[in-house]
């Protein structure tokens, strides 16, 4: 074991091309990153933002979605709502001093396992050099309740906050 | 003379609207005071925090409890005022999800005290900031101290009932006050614990009289640089963005009524876990593009996202604050 940091990402994939993209990555035995924990959705349109809201304030580092190519959803164009979705996603968390970069989309049609095994394994390699989120993390995240007076604002430090 | 029940009012990290809403009810003002014995309402009256600090745990019956927590006076009396209480109620927008003064979070705690001694009007030419404590010859004075983010009243201490609005709508505050008189006579039942009260069970949208169609856009415009407004369609359909998709009914839509857009301010909607997030949905559902590139461009036309979907909510939601704010050492 090396003490290098593993990022725990959730992905979210459609029923009927990513999901099966990483079900033929899985049969076909690549080799990829498995710090990816996958929840199947029937299709990226299915995403409420909550979703990767609520994984990234309970620990997740990192949050994959997937969905069939543009033009080609299940569901006609339900994997557009999921883009115009992530994009306005991403510009609000990046006012909340989360870096767009921890949010991923990825087109994967059923064919392409080698496509979703090579992105997992770039995303992971790419939130390992963020480092982690931490939001989670009771001591530490806006959820702290007895150990939020920051300690400059007690005493002199006061008169030059930073 | 019996004893009546007794009635408390703080405010905390708020701006006082919520008192102005409790007396504009006018006339049943004085039901309150007919009907309780008014023991501590700072705004109202004269009374001290040690004569709160003296009464018996649970001997205040109903707590309006406005503002958010953001210093440990508000924290202090949180605490002191949920003890002596047997029903807290997070009253207005603040105590139940953070506010305007919630979005105090998207910035350090020291950043907002040099904003707030350093703005265009106020001359600091030395860099002099307020002191938390101070000796004097009779002592050692102090003032609160800042926390570094504001959090609704919930994350601080258990809550027995919500009642959201910025502020809350009179007929609303009148109609809850009615219903508690009635507990106290016994004629009616109290609602469950953790209930939202005051509000009704939809979204702004439901009680809202402007037409809906399907209509998609093409650019988002803030309010003022559209002339004119269409009166009988929806304003999130002619591209401005409109908090009431998200937001929880009560208010009977007063603002996209009179030809403004929701804020937002009474709160995500029944079964929504965050209002931001059901926001972005709401949003994007009437973009009217399909390539990042056109989508970007669209989105440029809200030039505060976080502040536009978090307007209200940003201290009450799944992620709470900025991440440089909640950081601070």
């Amino acid at each position: 074991m090396t003490d290098q940091f593993e990022p725990t990402i959730i992905g979210f994939t459609c029923n009927w091309c990513s999901y099966r993209a990483s079900d033929l990555a899985g049969t076909a035995r690549m080799k990829y990153a498995p710090n990816v924990k996958l929840i199947r959705l029937m299709c990226s349109g299915r995403l409420d933002p909550t979703f990767v809201l609520r994984a990234l304030s309970s620990g997740a580092d990192g949050v994959m979605i997937t969905g069939c190519h543009p033009g080609e959803c299940h569901y006609i164009e339900q994997n557009y709502k999921a883009l115009r979705r992530f994009l306005l996603l991403r510009r609000v968390l990046n006012g909340l001093g989360i870096e767009p970069e921890r949010v991923k989309l990825v087109w994967a049609s059923a064919a392409e396992g080698a496509r979703f095994a090579a992105e997992t394994t770039a995303f992971v390699e790419e939130i390992r050099k963020l480092g982690p989120l931490n939001w989670g993390k009771a001591d530490d995240g806006p959820q702290a309740t007895d150990h939020d007076q920051p300690s400059f604002a007690h005493g002199k430090e006061m008169e030059v906050p930073a | 003379m019996t004893a009546k029940p007794k009635f408390a009012m703080y405010w905390a990290a708020s701006c006082g609207g919520c008192e102005i809403a409790v007396l504009n009810t006018h006339e049943k003002i004085l039901d309150v005071d007919a009907n309780f014995d008014v023991v501590f309402w700072p705004v109202a009256m004269d009374a001290k925090y040690k004569d709160v600090e003296a009464m018996e745990d649970g001997s205040i019956l109903l707590t309006l409890f406005n503002g958010g927590i953001r210093n440990d006076e508000n924290e202090h009396l949180a605490k002191l005022l949920r003890q002596k209480s047997k029903l807290l109620v997070a009253f207005g927008s603040c105590a139940c999800e953070g506010c305007i003064p919630g979005l105090a979070n998207l910035s350090p705690v020291g950043e907002i005290v040099h904003t707030a001694y350093n703005t265009i009007t106020t001359d600091n030419p030395n860099e002099i900031y307020p002191r938390t404590s101070y000796d004097v010859p009779e002592g050692e004075l102090h003032i609160p101290t800042l926390a570094k983010v504001l959090r609704p009243l919930e994350q601080v201490v258990d809550v027995d009932y919500f009642m959201p609005g910025c502020p809350p709508e009179s007929h609303q505050i009148a109609a809850v006050i009615d219903l508690v008189i009635k507990v106290v006579k016994g004629e009616a039942e109290l609602p469950p614990k953790g209930s939202v009260i005051g509000v009704g069970d939809s979204t702004v949208c439901d009680e809202c009289p402007r037409a809906r169609n399907v209509k998609m856009i093409k650019e988002f415009k803030r309010i003022q640089d559209i002339a004119p407004v269409d009166s009988e369609l929806c304003l999130l359909e002619q591209g401005i963005p409109c908090n009431g998709p998200a937001t929880r009914s009560g208010c009977n839509a007063r603002c996209p009524g009179a030809g403004a857009q929701c804020i937002g301010c009474y709160g995500p909607a029944e079964g929504v876990m965050d209002y931001g997030a059901r926001l972005i949905t709401a949003f994007s559902s009437v973009i009217d593009a399909t390539t990042p590139e056109e989508i970007d461009h669209i989105l440029d036309g809200i030039p505060d996202p976080t502040g536009q979907v978090y307007r209200f909510n940003l201290a009450g939601s799944l992620l709470k604050a900025n991440r440089e704010a909640w950081k601070v050492k």
